[in-house]
């Protein structure tokens, strides 16, 4: 083999990844500013500040409820497209497409679209107003009860249409035999859907859910254009925080502890979700 | 609800379904009748039609303001984009082609420590990155973008490289190598070519990623005239204040060489994303 073929995307690899994780790890536990002074091993100091930190604390909720409810949403949005779009509907084709564009289209530019939607005197509070409920009208981006929520409305609006094409890829492997079967038996909709549509499922779902929560735990640039993390913290997010702390504020050290924490938080909750996605998976 | 015969009540979904993509393209309606409207009229009616169309703004949008112009912040992410692919392809076909082929111990370790890299995160690797980077001057120009792409795109594309070349018989290349030809120009001559489905595949997948990434380009590219059109946009829009048809031109330029490329190539691209998930 002209094992020489491999080596310098290998070094890539090697520098990017591994060499640059193990760094960054070490990193979290120095008080490094980022400059030649070098880094001073501190133990565990930097994760104790993220506990009493309370912006960094707000983040880590943030960061968890958001990616927790967009996934279940964003997944629910999808799975019902895909079922409405598979067959039958002459426009399919169309309403695919109309679903799948905002997949493709930069994060951070169309959330400034939704900044003028989500506007003070923007076009959702003139609706309200139009339907005669004036006093539904809030300054949504600059509420602190509302603005993680206008996140996550943008997110889901993105990103439905990729988990749309998840679930039509997997509702193509379904042989006709069993849709028809199972419509020849005269069961109802929802037992079909429960017994004979989401076990056939089942890879889809765990691909999905699990792409789907890394975007969500990952989220920055839907951030970035909406609220910059405001009102006072209320829209912060761990990857937001780390951006911060580190660039903004030059805290190198602290901001790899705060990257460490958001690694680990992906690791663990993508980790967990597969496993019980593949044991469900082997049990249908 | 499943049946494949069209009744009166597919219709009946038919017709609520694109009412629902209707308002789902509610924002892209907003954003492209919103540039050409007077501004006023972008809050007095937001949803109806322009009283009179404006084009000024995008002459306006395009000279910008501050450091670069949406114009060359377009020819840089076209300049990193298409660099960072070009270098994903070449490096990363011919590893996968080493440890797919390799069907020994070694190759399956290499395979791993490929594969593994895709879940490495990312987030804990760009901060010393940063810093290596700065020592050597890779920070603020197109060479240290292309560097660091072909490093963090690079495990995805050779899992989608090995995936395919292992399912793809080798008679082909045996028969060439029988007639002579050597390793590197089978490769190229026969192998390559093979490939075609699949470095469609990474070549749409890791386009998309790197042209729409704002994060990365905000922290190597920042305050350099060579930020891509994201960071463009970011340092426009806070200048814009209220300004919706000048924040909308701006929007509507950076997302319009991506929405043509949609349309173009819509079949391919969501095959893409499912292809890519699916091997």
């Amino acid at each position: 083999m002209p094992w020489a073929w491999a080596l310098p995307a290998l070094f890539f690899l090697v520098a990017i990844h591994y060499v640059a994780v193990a760094a960054g790890a070490w990193y979290a536990f120095t008080d490094w500013s980022g400059t030649h002074a070098g880094a001073k091993y501190v133990g565990l100091s930097n994760f104790r500040q993220i506990l009493h930190d309370h912006t960094a604390r707000t983040a880590l909720v943030n960061t968890v409820e958001l990616a927790v409810s967009f996934v279940v949403i964003v997944n629910v949005v999808g799975l019902v497209l895909a079922l409405t779009l598979h067959r039958t509907l002459k426009s399919r084709n169309v309403v695919r497409s109309l679903f799948f564009a905002p997949v493709v289209l930069s994060p951070l530019a169309t959330a400034y679209v939704w900044s003028f939607v989500f506007d003070y005197n923007g076009p959702l509070n003139a609706f309200f107003k139009a339907i005669g409920m004036p006093s539904a009208q809030t300054s949504w981006l600059g509420s602190p009860t509302w603005a993680l929520w206008t996140i996550l409305v943008v997110l889901v609006w993105q990103f439905a249409g990729l988990a749309m094409v998840f679930y039509l890829a997997g509702l193509q492997g379904i042989p006709d035999e069993l849709w028809e079967a199972s419509a020849v038996d005269g069961a109802s909709t929802m037992f079909r859907l429960r017994r004979v549509i989401l076990p056939q499922l089942a890879p889809a779902l765990t691909v999905s859910f699990t792409f789907m929560m890394i975007l969500g735990l990952r989220v920055f640039d839907q951030v970035m254009a909406l609220t910059g993390g405001g009102p006072v913290d209320a829209t912060e997010t761990l990857a937001t925080q780390v951006y911060k702390q580190t660039w903004v504020y030059g805290r190198f050290g602290y901001g790899a502890a705060l990257a460490l924490v958001l690694s680990l938080l992906i690791a663990v909750i993508a980790l967990v979700q597969l496993v019980v996605f593949r044991a469900r998976e082997r049990r249908l | 609800m499943f049946l494949t015969r069209y009744t009166w009540r597919t219709g009946l979904r038919e017709v609520l379904l694109l009412l629902v993509a209707a308002v789902w393209w509610l924002p892209i309606y907003f954003l492209a009748v919103g540039s050409v409207k007077p501004n006023e009229q972008n809050f007095s009616s937001p949803f109806a039609l322009p009283s009179r169309i404006d084009f000024g703004v995008y002459s306006q949008a395009w000279k910008g303001s501050g450091n670069g112009t949406l114009g060359r912040s377009l020819e840089s992410s076209l300049i990193i984009t298409i660099a960072s692919i070009v270098a994903l392809i070449v490096l990363g076909s011919l590893a996968a082609y080493v440890v797919a082929r390799a069907s020994n111990r070694l190759g399956n370790g290499l395979y791993l420590l490929f594969v593994l890299g895709i879940i490495l995160p990312f987030q804990l690797a760009i901060i010393p990155t940063y810093s290596a980077f700065r020592h050597i001057h890779l920070v603020g120009n197109y060479a240290g973008m292309v560097v660091l792409w072909t490093g963090l795109l690079m495990p995805l594309t050779v899992f989608l490289y090995t995936g395919f070349i292992r399912a793809l018989p080798r008679d082909y290349e045996e028969a060439a190598r029988v007639d002579g030809a050597t390793r590197m120009r089978t490769f190229v001559r026969v192998v390559f070519p093979l490939l075609r489905p699949v470095t469609g595949t990474v070549a749409i997948l890791t386009g998309l990623i790197v042209w729409n990434d704002f994060f990365l380009s905000l922290v190597f590219l920042s305050g350099t005239k060579n930020v891509t059109l994201p960071v463009t946009v970011y340092s426009y829009v806070g200048v814009y204040a209220s300004q919706w048809n000048l924040i909308f031109a701006t929007v509507v330029v950076s997302v319009v060489p991506m929405l043509a490329f949609y349309l173009f190539a819509q079949k391919n691209l969501i095959r893409g994303f499912t292809g890519g998930i699916k091997t």
